[in-house]
This record gives structure tokens, sequence and C-alpha cells, in this order.
């Protein structure tokens, strides 16, 4: 192979910067010099590439553009979302938008909120090893291991707690030697968690009900007819509480809606 | 005194019985039984080939889990977790290479050599806490009640992690001894009950617990104690199964051996946990006289 | 059929091609009638099976004079499609398909009560896994854990579920 020429990409989206220093990364094994500023994503956008999969809120939530890539001179595998993650000098990278895991089908109105029921319908749960290899591959360093180890043990608060961190990425499915699918299994932890087991907000249970029964009707009606002008100065004018102001210290002159 | 133990998947759902009982009675002789703060399932099987190490992680890393806490002894309460565990430790003392080998995969962890000690709570209670010790708490005597201890096989075998040498006094039969009752032998006592082919061919599985269950029915017993969840699946929970095939003529008492000496220290239904066995458990023990209540939870 | 002076290699051991083959009207292969005799040659025996097992199993498979103890103590032998002792003549004779093929190994409910009896000393349980391995490796379920009724898995104790799809699952 001859030397690379190189070459700036005309990509719709980053342009090189004036002096910018470039650096080469490795894109599904092409080689590609990049602006050493880039996260993945832009680096791979800068290079031309365009997503039609594998990038989606590009905030480091969304779980849409988990990326596995290895250092030079490293066997080691890394992992990383890639509108998160900046390029290294000699990256090799790929990304894995989808995981083909398995999927539970499950009305959550009619489970049963027990271990065993998760058991039941993700039995797979039980070729887990303990090799870690889906801690190691989290792009949002959630211990995997030990809430898959809780879900074992029938401990679901514990699990939906250690797995809140998840983004649904699918990496550590992808790592797994049982074939596990963690990360559907920890959502419908979550799932139950959240609908059955968490102590409910007692204050938002009243709040909605006295929305449902129509005091805020007029209110609400009020500000739909008010012009523009009107609006954006009552909104800039509303009594808001300051910044940490101790629990239960503060309270609004305007008490009408309370 | 405190120590260190490690429940396994099993006891914190189905088996509570077989937990509660064993930490109530603890607490009762003074002993705080204190759950490994970070834990995952032991593999409940050793892995037997060759160059299958991966399947040693499991309990290796639960293993470091309790050195890195400052344990150096682990008691463990199933047959199956202390099997594996004890078999995985012995790995880890004995084989350089593969030693290195699991250290090396797990570089997340500290490095391992076998520092913890494996101990199952049956040898905890006749070396640490001692049968006499033992003799002297018990408040209810099980009063020469004819019990048959069921080892099963991960208690005994391999020979390098079995509880006692071959031939030796039999634990479970002192245990009983300590508690008031007269332990009972019967030949099928390290007899497998079919372990997990109750899933896979419970065929298989099913003629063997008949055996079994009659072999302790014959020699007289009156009930039966084991250590192992999953024995106590098979042994348990399929003789109802037995009876209407016409394996077994009666249904026989099974209870974890944790339960009898939490009935024998005194202790309550909340400690017992009787709910959680058999139809038929708790009535036998009530026509004993002894106070347990059906349906009583903690 | 394999002349007697013939030597048979297996594990890096030489044996006498005759002491392989003699007790052969004993041994009843499936497909075959009872007490047929089957053709073993230097064709039909399959070395690197005969490695792979010992490698795998740590055991010489060849220490086994077919006594017979471990399937009389086996818990499981009356559902055994073959007994132990038959595996084990049949791995030393290199038939890999009749060894993998057989149910045996996925009936073994590894209690090591053969390996406790064995008076060769082999590690039969060892064997059993070995056998297994062998097949699963090639990514074969010997029961499809998604297929397990949910019902079952509800009621079983976590223990059963883990040692099972260890055993019988690749």
């Amino acid at each position: 192979m001859s030397a690379p020429v190189k070459q700036v990409a005309t990509g719709d989206r980053a342009i090189l910067p004036e002096g910018a220093k470039t650096i080469p990364i490795f894109v599904m094994g092409k080689r590609y010099e990049v602006p050493e500023t880039l996260t993945i994503m832009k680096a791979m956008e800068y290079a031309g590439f365009k997503f039609l999969r594998g990038a989606g809120c590009r905030g480091g939530i969304c779980g849409a553009c988990p990326t596995v890539y290895r250092r030079e001179g490293d066997y080691k595998l890394y992992f990383g979302l890639a509108c998160q993650t900046v390029v290294e000098p000699n990256m090799y990278l790929a990304q894995i938008p989808f995981y083909p895991a398995n999927r539970a089908v499950y009305d959550i109105e009619k489970i049963e909120p027990v271990a065993d029921a998760i058991h039941a319908l993700y039995p797979e749960l039980f070729r887990c090893v303990a090799c870690n290899n889906c801690t190691k591959a989290c792009p949002m360093h959630v211990e995997v291991l030990d809430y898959i180890s809780a879900i074992k043990q029938g401990d679901i608060a514990r699990a939906a707690r250690i797995s809140f961190d998840c983004i649904q990425c699918g990496m550590c499915a992808s790592r797994c030697m049982g074939e596990l699918p963690q990360y559907h299994i920890a959502q419908l932890v979550r799932r139950i968690y959240g609908k059955y087991i968490q102590p409910k907000a007692e204050h938002l249970q009243k709040r909605v009900t006295q929305i449902e029964s129509g005091r805020y009707d007029k209110a609400l009606d009020e500000l739909q007819k008010m012009d523009h002008a009107r609006l954006e100065k009552i909104y800039k004018e509303r009594e808001r509480e300051p910044d940490m102001v101790p629990l239960g210290a503060w309270m609004p002159k305007d008490t009408q809606y309370l | 005194m405190k120590v260190s133990y490690y429940p396994g998947c099993t006891l914190k759902t189905k088996a509570k019985n077989l937990e509660d009982a064993a930490v109530s009675s603890m607490a009762a002789l003074g002993v705080d039984f204190q759950e490994l703060q970070r834990w995952n399932c032991c593999g409940a099987v050793h892995s037997l080939a060759d160059d299958d190490l991966i399947h040693h992680v499991a309990p290796v890393r639960d293993l470091v889990r309790a050195m890195d806490q400052g344990s150096r002894q682990v008691v463990t309460l199933c047959s199956m977790c202390y099997n594996t565990l004890a078999r995985a430790n012995l790995l880890m003392r004995n084989d350089e290479v593969k030693r290195k080998t699991i250290n090396d995969f797990m570089s997340e962890e500290t490095d391992y050599h076998g520092e913890v000690e494996v101990v199952h709570f049956l040898n905890f209670l006749r070396d640490t806490v001692g049968w006499d010790t033992l003799r002297s708490r018990v408040k209810a005597s099980l009063n020469g009640m004819k019990v048959a201890s069921y080892y099963g096989c991960t208690l005994v075998r391999p020979a390098d992690v079995a509880i006692e040498p071959a031939g030796g006094g039999k634990v479970m039969n002192e245990f009983i001894d300590a508690l008031g009752g007269s332990p009972v032998d019967f030949a099928a006592s390290t007899v497998c009950c079919g372990s997990y082919q109750i899933l896979a061919h419970p065929e298989a599985a099913l003629e063997v617990i008949g055996r079994i269950i009659e072999s302790a029915s014959s020699a007289g017993a009156e009930a039966l104690i084991l250590s192992c969840p999953l024995c106590e699946y098979n042994l348990a929970k399929k003789q109802a199964e037995l009876v209407s095939s016409g394996k077994i003529s009666k249904k026989l008492p099974v209870y974890y051996f944790t339960q009898l000496l939490a009935i024998a220290l005194g202790l309550g239904p909340e400690a017992s946990r009787l709910d959680l066995n058999e139809a038929g458990s708790v009535e036998f023990l009530k026509a004993k006289n002894f106070p347990v209540e059906s349906g009583a939870r903690a | 059929m394999l002349p007697e002076t013939a030597p048979v290699r297996a594990c890096g051991l030489v044996y006498p091609a005759r002491a392989l083959t003699e007790p052969l009207c004993f041994l009843n292969v499936k497909g075959k009638r009872k007490n047929m005799p089957i053709e073993i040659s230097e064709k039909t025996i399959k070395h690197e099976f005969i490695e792979k097992v010992s490698q795998l199993s740590g055991q010489d498979i060849f220490k086994c004079f077919q006594c017979g103890t471990c399937g009389g103590a086996c818990p499981m032998s009356g559902q055994m499609e073959t007994l132990p002792r038959r595996i084990m003549r049949m791995a030393q004779l290199g038939m890999e398909e009749n060894v993998s093929g057989s149910e045996t190994s996925f009936t073994c409910a590894s209690c090591h009560t053969c390996s406790a009896n064995c008076p060769r000393g082999i590690d039969l349980a060892r064997v059993m896994e070995a056998v297994r391995l062998l097949t699963l490796r090639k990514n074969v379920n010997k029961i499809n854990p998604s297929k397990v009724p949910a019902e079952t898995v509800r009621e079983l104790p976590q223990i059963a579920l883990v040692s099972c799809f260890r055993k019988l699952t690749s």
C-alpha cells in the first residue's frame, strides 16, 4: 500500500478549521485524516459518512451511536458513544448501531411484580457466567454484571437502581458470552419497579386529580386566549423558587393555584 | 462474632427458609452472619473441562469480593454454592497456570490465590460453634425424632472438597444428635437426587428421587433434612407427584437442616419459616408439640 | 479388520490393536442388532476425537477395563441410552459418532458417583463433560432456555436453571 494521500473529505457538516491539526483514524479498516478536536461522530461526517442510523440525539443520552474501538498496539476493546468520544490518533473503530438481542413481549399491566416473572420472560439470565464483559463494554459505566446478579437474586429495586443510567445502546449484549439481552431485561425491571414497587409521589397524584377534576381549566383557558406580549410579560414576571432554598422554607405570594 | 457468608441466589427467593433459619439461629447464638456486600451467582456447577476456564470466573469473582472486604472465611449454606466455591478455590490455590490465566482475564479485579477459606455451615457449627455449645443451647429438644440426613452429592463429592473425610463422623448425624434427635442411617443418603436433570430428563430424576425417599422411609425416618435448594425441590416438591404415580408409598416431611436448628433453639415461626415448606411439614412438627404455626411470615 | 500387530496410536501412547478390538461382541451400538460385530479399523478410529476427549477431560481413558462399576453406581443409568462403560469403550475405539450421538453424557447429572467409585481412578464425570462440550461447542443446545415453559422457570430454584444451562447449552 502506498502512502495515503492526505485529503480533506467533503462532508456536509464539518469543515477543517484554519491550521487545525489532523490525525489518522481508521473507520471500518479504512484510513481517514480528521481534525483531532472532533468527536467520532463529527469526524466520520467530516470524512464523508452520512448517518442514516447510528446517530440520534447527539447529546450522549439516546444510545443510538455506540462505537467499539481499539487503540494502536493494544489488544483491548474500548467502547464509547460516537457523539461523546473524541478521536485519538490511529484508533480503529466501527459503530454498532443495532444489536439483535432477544426482547420479550409482555403486558406491563398484567405482569406480576416479582422476580419469577422476570426470570420466566428471560430464562437466558441463568446463562450468565459473570465474565463481566458487559460491564467493561458499557459506555455509560453501568455495573451491568451487578444488576444482572441482583435480578437473579430477586432484588428488583437494586437492579432498577444500578441500571438507571442505561441508555439501551446494546453494547452489553454484543459482548455477552451467555447471549443475554441485559439492557432489555433491565428495562423490564425498571418498568416493573416504576409501576409497582417505587413509592408513589402522593403530592403528584393529588395534583393530577385536581387537574382532572377541572380545577385549572379556567386558568388554562385564560392563558390560551392571552395575546403573545402579555403572555411573555407574565412569564418573565412569574414567581420563581430561589435556587438552593431549604425544603419547605419558601412559599409563593400567590397561593391561589396550590 | 462476625462471620461473612455467601447466600447464593436461590436463598434470596425460593429458599428463604434455608437462609432465614440460619441467620436467626446464629443471632440467637451470638454470631453475626453478615452477607457479602457484593456477590454474583456462583455458577452452581464446577466446570470439569481442562480448557474451560471462563466458567470458573463466577465463583472466583465471589471469592475476590470476599477477600476485598477483608474476609478470611466465607460460610455457605447452599451445598451447590459450597461445592462450586470450594472447588474454584482449590483450583486457584493449586494450579499456577490456570490461576494466572483467570487473574489476567479478570484484570479489573484484585489478583486471587485462594486466600479465602470456604466453609459449609455444617462444618462451621461443628468446628466454630461446637456440638457441646449447641447442645447446651437447645430449648426444644427434638426429643428422639427420627431424622434422616440427606447429603446428596455436593457436600461429599469429590473427595477434595467433601465436608468431612470419607467414613468420617457423619457431621449431619452429629448435628441431629446435638439437637436431641435420633439420626437415622439410610442407604441413599449420598445418592444424587438427579440434580438439574429434573429439568432436562425428569423421568430419570423422578426415578432416583423415589428411591431416595423410599430408602429413608423404610429405614424408619420420620423426617429428612438437607442443605441444598435443588435437592429440596426434587425431594420435597416432587413428592406429591411420586405418591400419585405410586413411586413412593407415603410422603416424608423434608426440612432444611437450619430449620430444625431454629426450632430446637426455641425460635419462632418467623425464624423457622415453615410457611415455605411443603404441605404436611408444619402438621408433622405440630403433632410433635413444637410451637410452629403455618402461614406465619417474618 | 486391523491386523493383530498393527499398533493404534492414541494420546501419544501405543496400544496393540488386538487389545482394543477384543471385547467388541459386548458393545451394543445404536442402530445395530444386539451383539452384532462392528468393524473397527484404522479408517474408523477417530484419533483426533480420542485426543480431544483425553485433553479436555485430563483423563487417560485407556485405563478403563470395562468393569461397569460406573453404570452400576450411576443414579441416572436406568434412563441412560448407553451405559457409561460403553461410552468409555467406544471412546477408546475412537467411535466419535456413536459417542457424540448418544444422549448419555446429556443425561449425566455430574454427581461424581462414577468418579468416586471407579477402581481405575478415572474421573468419568470429566470424560462426560468432555464429550458434552465437543457437541455443545458446535453451537448446539440440548435444551432451549427460551422454550422452557414459563411455569417451570418460575417454579425451579435458580441453581437448577443455572446448572442445567451450563451443562446442556452452548
